[in-house]
């Protein structure tokens, strides 16, 4: 409740109510409502104490590093899904479109020779082509994107294993710059944390993302569509081109991933991130972003992701079954919807 | 000039109360509406209505459930494209092929779903679809919003019509009250239309202090020399504020009528068909 420059006695019970102080779990509620990020990064921080309290070995700058490395591949995919999630959307065909291309260009590298960096930018493209075509769809042919992107992701998949002729590529038949994205990099010396230049590279997408749905129209307009579809529309918002440019922009995310990839498995595999659909959601969603469109960002999924690798590198350290990270994760999932729907609820 | 749906001589009305400081032959409507027709197969929406706004007044447009108040506003305002007729603005014909071309030709509208996105704070709704960017390079290759110039001038637009209880732009839409809303969507409505402003049922959801402060604001605009269209079933709320008052019957114009000439239960009465009004009577008002 706003109080105005002349406070004047409460005219009502109901208004003395609506002027009563708030209770400390109403200001939870206003400061989850205003930074929805909070609740995840507090969970990150408290998985981090516990975890190296269960295993100091969990702190050690090479477990972090390999923590960081392992986030990586969720980390971009959940950026792509942020954006459709955002728009009241949701993409099963993550994981596909990002084993697909880098089939393609991890074969035209090493079997048709053609240049790493042609091969790298017709598999990116390819990614922007298979988003674009999720967003027609979606736009076009006026499809829930729950349907298009589970017919995609059969579709994209069966085309990746048959093109593949479900045989990896090996690390040793590849050039160096489809691997470059796995070489590490040691900003405090050898021995110490480290990165590889495809975790840099993931911060970098995240950094122009945030920018772009923070600082924005298209991110304001991402916002709006997700919001309120037909409020946007009668503001003047072209939703359907929005949406096309979310999925299109989500395809380009997942074609960048795909090399990303490549450096960070050493191997083009048509097998690999076969669970990236549900960890990106599974991110996203722990992250904070509402599954009904409109809230969260892409901050809140960087620590999401985090969450769900920290929690498999802790409880693994600590010597539990794996069943139980698993489980916790489920937990986490159904812990964030729940809490989004009591802050959406907030009054003022 | 269309005839009226009945034509039978009622003795209730007749020219002389219609007072001669009504006429506005002198000045130009800024929009005008001539025979549109809009049908949906077999259902007729609207049969050849006629309508005019001129400057500095508030139309208020009522009429019975299904007598084609709405779809007469949304072929005013892009919303529905008539199957004929003419809509002239400041005298120019145009055709609205969506909501976008009435606005970009300055006709604001507020929907009757007020359509403001909840979870965007109250400078992003005012600017939703036409936000400002920051000046020099970050605006024009990083794309960068001026969110703080937007915020500044959404509060003087919302100050510009004497609302007192929203303070803070950066709040959420969501955590206003119905009237508050509403007031962001008229605020809006009227920081962008130049030439008309429609508001559609802007008191249908509110309580009576709200709706109050709504009628406010009309009164603002007005006074502001904005003309106003107002489509609402509240009679009182008509009465009002309106300086003409056009009766839709049955997907035709009924009657124009002034609040100073007829009594609401007169207003009803044309509106139920009731009664019926004579084009005769009605050329003062109409012109």
């Amino acid at each position: 409740m706003t109080t105005t420059s002349s406070p004047a006695p409460p005219a009502s019970a109901a208004e003395e109510l609506a002027l009563r102080r708030q209770s400390p779990l109403q200001r939870i509620q206003h400061a989850l409502h205003a930074y929805p990020a909070i609740s995840p990064a507090l969970i990150l921080v408290l998985a981090v104490i516990v975890f190296t309290a269960a295993n100091p070995n969990f702190a050690q700058p090479n477990a972090l590093s390999l923590l960081v490395q392992q986030t990586a591949i969720v980390a971009a995919l959940a950026i792509g899904q942020t954006l459709i999630i955002l728009t009241a959307g949701i993409d099963l065909s993550v994981g596909a479109i990002t084993i697909l291309s880098t089939m393609l260009m991890a074969t035209l590298a090493a079997k048709n020779g053609i240049p790493a960096v042609v091969a790298i930018v017709i598999g990116v493209a390819l990614g922007v082509g298979a988003g674009a075509l999720n967003g027609w769809l979606v736009t076009r042919v006026n499809l829930p994107p729950f349907i298009v992107t589970l017919g995609t992701l059969s579709i994209f998949t069966a085309i990746a294993l048959l093109y593949s002729g479900g045989q990896s590529v090996q690390g040793d038949d590849l050039p160096a710059l489809m691997t470059w994205t796995g070489e590490a990099i040691r900003p405090f010396g050898p021995g110490t944390f480290y990165v590889t230049t495809g975790v840099v590279v993931v911060a970098v997408l995240y950094l122009i993302v945030g920018f772009a749905l923070s600082q924005t129209a298209w991110g304001r307009h991402v916002y709006a569509v997700g919001d309120d579809a037909e409020a946007a529309r009668l503001a003047g918002i072209r939703v359907k081109r929005v949406l096309l440019s979310v999925y299109t922009v989500a395809g380009l995310l997942y074609g960048i991933t795909a090399w990303v990839l490549i450096g960070r498995a050493g191997v083009a595999s048509p097998n690999a991130a076969a669970d990236a659909n549900l960890q990106s959601i599974t991110a996203v969603v722990i992250g904070g972003t509402s599954l009904f469109g409109g809230r969260g960002g892409v901050l809140g999924t960087l620590i999401g992701a985090l969450i769900v690798q920290a929690f498999a590198t802790g409880l693994s350290l600590a010597g539990v079954d794996d069943q139980y990270r698993v489980l916790t994760i489920g937990i986490l999932v159904i812990v964030a919807v729940s809490v989004d729907q009591w802050i959406r609820k907030v009054k003022a | 000039m269309s005839t009226p749906y009945h034509p039978e001589l009622n003795p209730e009305f007749n020219a002389d109360q219609v007072s001669t400081s009504q006429t506005r032959e002198d000045r130009q409507p800024v929009l005008q509406a001539r025979g549109l027709v809009k049908t949906y197969g077999k259902v007729v929406g609207l049969d050849g209505v006629d309508l005019e706004v001129y400057p500095g007044e508030v139309l208020a447009v009522i009429g019975d459930n299904g007598a084609g108040k709405s779809t007469l506003i949304k072929a005013l305002t892009g919303a529905v494209v008539p199957d004929a007729g003419e809509l002239r603005l400041d005298g120019k014909v145009v055709s609205f092929k969506r909501p976008q071309d009435a606005r970009d030709a300055g006709i604001e509208t507020v929907y009757q779903t007020l359509a403001v996105a909840p979870a965007l704070d109250i400078a992003s709704n005012l600017y939703l679809g036409r936000e400002e960017r920051r000046p020099g390079v970050l605006g024009s290759v990083f794309r960068m919003l001026d969110k703080k110039g937007m915020k500044k001038r959404a509060g003087e637009s919302v100050k510009r019509l004497g609302i007192q209880t929203i303070q803070d732009m950066g709040q959420a839409v969501e955590t206003l009250s119905g009237g508050q809303r509403q007031a962001v969507a008229v605020a809006r409505a009227a920081a962008f239309g130049s030439k008309l402003v429609v508001l559609d049922e802007p008191t249908a959801a509110l309580g009576v202090k709200e709706g109050n402060l709504v009628l406010s604001m009309i009164e603002q605009l007005r006074d502001s020399g904005m003309p106003v269209i107002l489509i609402s079933h509240n009679m009182p709320h008509v009465w009002q504020v309106a300086d003409r008052i056009h009766v839709q019957r049955l997907g035709r114009r009924a009657a124009v009528i002034t609040p100073k000439t007829h009594t609401m239960g007169e207003g009803v009465a044309i509106m139920t068909g009731a009664v019926t009004v004579l084009p005769k009577d009605q050329e003062a008002l109409v012109r």
